[in-house]
């Protein structure tokens, strides 16, 4: 089983081939976005951090950044800083170029204002696009896939169908020695013993029972009922009633493999196999996390439609809710209905979902690509903006 | 107290799966979810592998959402992939809609601490 990737000087793959425009802080993503939208073949990530925050969070910026432009999507990096921020900009240049990637970097204070620092991106960008459209995609083992397991805007047949028939796809991706990588800790609460059980030993199990908890008194510190929140109102409407509902629907995503690990937030494994990494349920700091972990791409379950992908990472979307499938058509690639319908079963879907992976994975664009909806992307914190 | 026979019955005749309306994913579970909108005294059948059972609707349910499959007494546990989802915060009889008006989460409760 194989699939066609772009091999980078450090062993890993990328499913595509983009220059990336980073931007360092929130005040610089209107010239990362200036840069992006004139220069074919760049992805640009924004997002709302970077500034007056704690130096806890101020070390998630950075690692997050680092393990975004490592991603093995993209052949190079452009960083776009503004200049004040308190992002380590000079670090994550130095940490990504590490690996043998060109990073260049525009400081929008030094070039003085936007208009000229998107003139001097856009120029820089055009000629890492031409060295990057050098790469060709040669043939890859499943092994080198780094799939990161999602599930949003959720109802009830999430956990009947999509959920279970892509726990199928990544253990058949585990089973070919590929990763798979399962964050949304909050969606763990109240079907943490059963992922816990599938931990490779105790230790592990105990971490993942850990991660939870501290999820948990996170919610629960402000005092209030999470339900709202978690389930979200659409999360209700679509008749999930309480987080423990959603959480036993929403692991199912994770098969049967043993968890192998446990990560903080975007921390590349280090292993090979099924892991856990901490994240909350939202799709902008999930897709982040999981971008920045090193996934090469995405599976995304949806019961009501979540449309949205990650800018350089395709984010495959399955449904198992037919009216979602027929009147949210141009977010959605993977129907999953007839499982509903007793028509198919879970691992003939499964199978489907896992081919699916491997065809996006080799080039085919999924629908979230092709619309770029995938603008509105952000960093988990863990403090408050001061 | 209205507790419904439960009475299991084939799914497949002459080799072919029966359409069910509602599904089931453990024996245990006192919740069915419901896979069209349904009205009330509909009988529904509810699927669980390749048995079934019949419950008669009480109430509106909209599609994806739970029904009990029996009577559910307040304070009991609510149970579907036979874990433990929540708690009845009233009585639930057999066919009612069974959600946020009558079920709480046990979990995440910061209002209770």
């Amino acid at each position: 089983m194989e699939f066609k990737g772009y091999r980078r000087s450090n062993g890993s793959v990328g499913t595509r081939n983009y220059v990336g425009i980073l931007s360092t802080v929130v005040c610089a993503n209107e010239v990362a976005d200036g840069i992006s939208r004139q220069v074919r073949e760049t992805a640009c990530f924004m997002h709302q951090q970077g500034c007056c925050q704690t130096p806890v969070d101020i070390k998630r910026v950075n690692d997050t950044l680092i393990g975004l432009g490592r991603n093995p999507n993209l052949f190079s990096v452009l960083l776009v800083s503004l200049g004040c921020e308190s992002t380590g900009v000079e670090e994550v240049a130095t940490a990504i170029s590490a690996e043998g990637k060109l990073v260049e970097t525009v400081v929008i204070q030094d070039i003085g204002g936007a208009a000229r620092s998107i003139a001097e991106g856009v120029l820089l960008a055009q000629a890492m696009v031409e060295e990057a459209s050098k790469m060709e995609r040669v043939l890859c083992p499943v092994s080198d896939i780094v799939l990161g397991l999602k599930c949003g805007s959720s109802d009830t047949t999430s956990g009947l169908a999509p959920n279970p028939a892509l726990g199928i796809a990544s253990d058949l991706i585990v089973e070919e020695g590929g990763t798979s990588i399962l964050g949304e800790v909050t969606e763990f609460i109240g079907a943490e013993h059963l992922l816990a059980q599938h931990a490779k030993n105790g230790q592990i199990g105990r971490q993942i029972l850990d991660f939870v908890k501290r999820m948990e008194d996170r919610a629960k510190s402000v005092g209030a009922d999470i339900r709202g929140g978690q389930p979200t109102g659409g999360n209700i409407k679509g008749g999930l009633t309480t987080i423990e509902e959603k959480s036993l629907g929403a692991i199912a995503k994770a098969g049967t493999a043993p968890v192998l690990a446990v990560y903080e937030y975007g921390v590349a494994p280090q292993v090979k196999g099924l892991v856990v990494m901490d994240s909350p349920g939202r799709e902008p700091e999930v897709l982040t996390g999981l971008a920045a972990a090193g996934c090469n791409v995405i599976a995304f379950t949806t019961g009501r439609g979540a449309p949205q992908g990650f800018p350089f990472v395709p984010v495959v979307k399955i449904t198992g809710n037919r009216v979602t499938w027929d009147k949210l058509r141009d977010h959605m690639d993977v129907n999953v209905s007839a499982v509903m319908e007793g028509a198919e079963t879970l691992p003939e879907a499964g199978k489907r979902i896992f081919q699916e992976i491997l065809e996006v994975a080799s080039g085919r664009l999924t629908k979230a690509e092709i619309s770029g909806y995938t603008k509105a992307m952000d960093i988990y914190m863990v403090g408050p903006v001061i | 107290m209205t507790q419904i026979k439960v009475r299991w019955k084939s799914l497949r005749k002459r080799g072919r799966k029966m359409k069910i309306d509602a599904i089931m994913i453990k024996e245990e579970d006192n919740v069915a979810t419901a896979l069209r909108e349904m009205q009330p005294r509909e009988k529904a059948v509810v699927g669980i592998d390749d048995k079934s059972i019949e419950v008669l609707i009480e109430e509106h349910i909209p599609y994806g959402h739970k029904f009990a499959v029996k009577h559910i007494t307040k304070g009991e546990n609510i149970l579907k992939y036979g874990e433990i989802i929540g708690r009845a915060t009233q009585n639930i009889a057999s066919g009612a809609h069974a959600h946020i008006q009558n079920i709480e989460s046990l979990r995440g409760r910061g209002d209770l601490d």
